[in-house]
């Protein structure tokens, strides 16, 4: 008996990977063989079935277009610690410089695209939402001398959302419950009792995430990982990615030891450096670039 | 020795099960974005041929890298991965008397969810948050000509595209 559940449940996990609908197939499938068979009863059956679906149901992602409404509430808690920078010049170029660079990434479309803001702070800090809001802080823009630097600081933010570490960082549990309110309530036009219940789970889903975000930071991990996303991302698009490595060397300089911002919620800029392995950009850039740089940027650097 | 043929023999099945269900997953898919666009060449800056709304499906003809060649009524063009899901997507305006619950994942509800209701309850009982920045950036948009001057004055490229991997 023992054997046979053991089998099952190698069974199952394996099959994990064909995706949830089958996995929910092929356990119906295993069960009916093993009750004819005499292994395990119908009654064992119905319940390892039952178990099967919750874990392809929890297994189930967010639609984009909930993980647009997370973003939206996300991006509010990060306008409650920071300003936005009312400035359509720097605004304007960075959603043109943001939007070309999400082009050559493995997300270019989203539910609702990709929206940039800079925020009104000296702090060195820039979010991702996973809905495509992205913010950087006039702070870290002064840690860029370059479009390419500055690039490379947004094609890291890109990277956290085509790598989903804001999805991630939702609690195993916290996501589990908020996927079951969903799939209960689903199909119904929601009650005061379920959106009451929705609005609950939503924010707990929330503040997961901004908690992470904004107080604890990422891990380690994932902060490689948006690097080299972003690397991966500049080269595609055609700029240097060493300019990555010339930003995070100002950024070293410019970072004061114990502050909230990127000091407390990221690794060092040389840990950083050191993971990238790249050399830092020596090779001329464009005019073009410099220019515009400058015409979009300069006032605030 | 039974026991572990007939596992062997189910094992063979389910694989079976999972390859011909993801062969027809392949074939019709949704757009899961709030408005995609099939464009004549495989690339971002190829001309658009027709917009696609959320929930809308499309027959996928030919795959190239991160792009797939799809039809969508009488027009055909490409669209990036990206924008498409295997599940398909029910618009639910009209359809608020069914009930039960979600018989088969490969079902999303549009709007239902996590959805302006839920976001408007959350700001109900937050009052300190203050969405007035986040609906102004959204409406910061970029156009594809706009993109295509920044990209070749730049001297940029924009990878990820034609159907290169």
């Amino acid at each position: 008996m023992k054997n046979i559940t053991f089998q099952l449940t190698a069974l199952i996990s394996l099959l994990l990977f064909c995706g949830c609908a089958a996995v929910e197939t092929a356990t119906s499938v295993a069960t009916d063989v093993a009750v004819q068979r005499g292994t395990i009863t119908k009654e064992q059956a119905t319940s390892i079935r039952t178990g099967t679906t919750a874990v392809a149901r929890s297994l189930e992602n967010f639609t984009p277009e909930q993980e647009y409404y997370i973003g939206r509430s996300v991006g509010a808690v990060v306008l409650t610690k920071y300003k936005a920078l009312n400035d359509a010049k720097i605004n304007s170029y960075v959603n043109l410089l943001g939007q070309t660079l999400a082009l050559a990434s493995g997300t270019p479309e989203l539910f609702a695209g990709y929206h940039f803001l800079v925020l009104d702070s000296d702090d060195i800090n820039a979010f991702a939402t996973p809905g495509g809001h992205i913010f950087i802080t006039r702070g870290l823009i002064r840690c860029c001398r370059t479009e390419d630097e500055l690039a490379a600081v947004l094609a890291h933010e890109i990277g956290h959302i085509q790598m989903r570490h804001g999805i991630n960082a939702i609690q195993k549990a916290r996501m589990a419950e908020a996927l079951t309110v969903l799939a209960r309530e689903g199909v119904k036009t929601y009650g005061d009792e379920e959106l009451i219940k929705l609005s609950n789970s939503f924010g707990d889903v929330i503040s997961d995430i901004t908690t992470t975000m904004i107080n604890n930071g990422y891990s380690r991990t994932y902060e490689y990982q948006a690097d080299a996303a972003a690397v991966t991302i500049l080269r595609r698009a055609g700029y240097q990615p060493g300019a990555l490595v010339n930003m995070l060397q100002v950024m070293s300089r410019q970072i004061k030891p114990g502050g909230s911002d990127f000091a407390k919620t990221h690794p060092s800029p040389q840990a950083r450096i050191a993971e990238l392995g790249i050399s830092a950009q020596t090779a001329q850039i464009p005019n073009i670039r410099k220019d515009r740089f400058i015409k979009a940027a300069g006032h605030l650097l | 020795m039974a026991r572990y043929i007939s596992l062997v023999i189910s094992l063979a099945a389910l694989s079976f099960l999972c390859l011909s269900a993801t062969a027809q997953t392949q074939k019709t898919m949704s757009v899961q974005v709030k408005q995609t666009q099939l464009r004549a060449t495989p690339s971002h800056l190829g001309k658009i041929v027709a917009k696609a709304p959320y929930g809308a499906r499309v027959t996928i003809i030919e795959q190239r890298g991160d792009w797939k060649r799809a039809a969508y009524g009488s027009y055909r063009g490409w669209v990036h991965t990206s924008a498409l899901t295997t599940k398909r997507i029910v618009l639910t305006a009209g359809r608020t008397s069914q009930t039960g619950t979600v018989g088969q994942d490969e079902i999303a509800l549009a709007g239902k969810g996590f959805n302006k209701d839920v976001e408007n309850r959350y700001r109900a009982n937050n009052k300190n948050l203050d969405y007035t920045w986040i609906n102004r950036m959204e409406t910061f948009n970029v156009t594809s000509e706009q993109i295509e001057t920044f990209v070749s004055e730049g001297r940029l490229s924009l990878g990820n595209e034609g159907g290169q991997i």
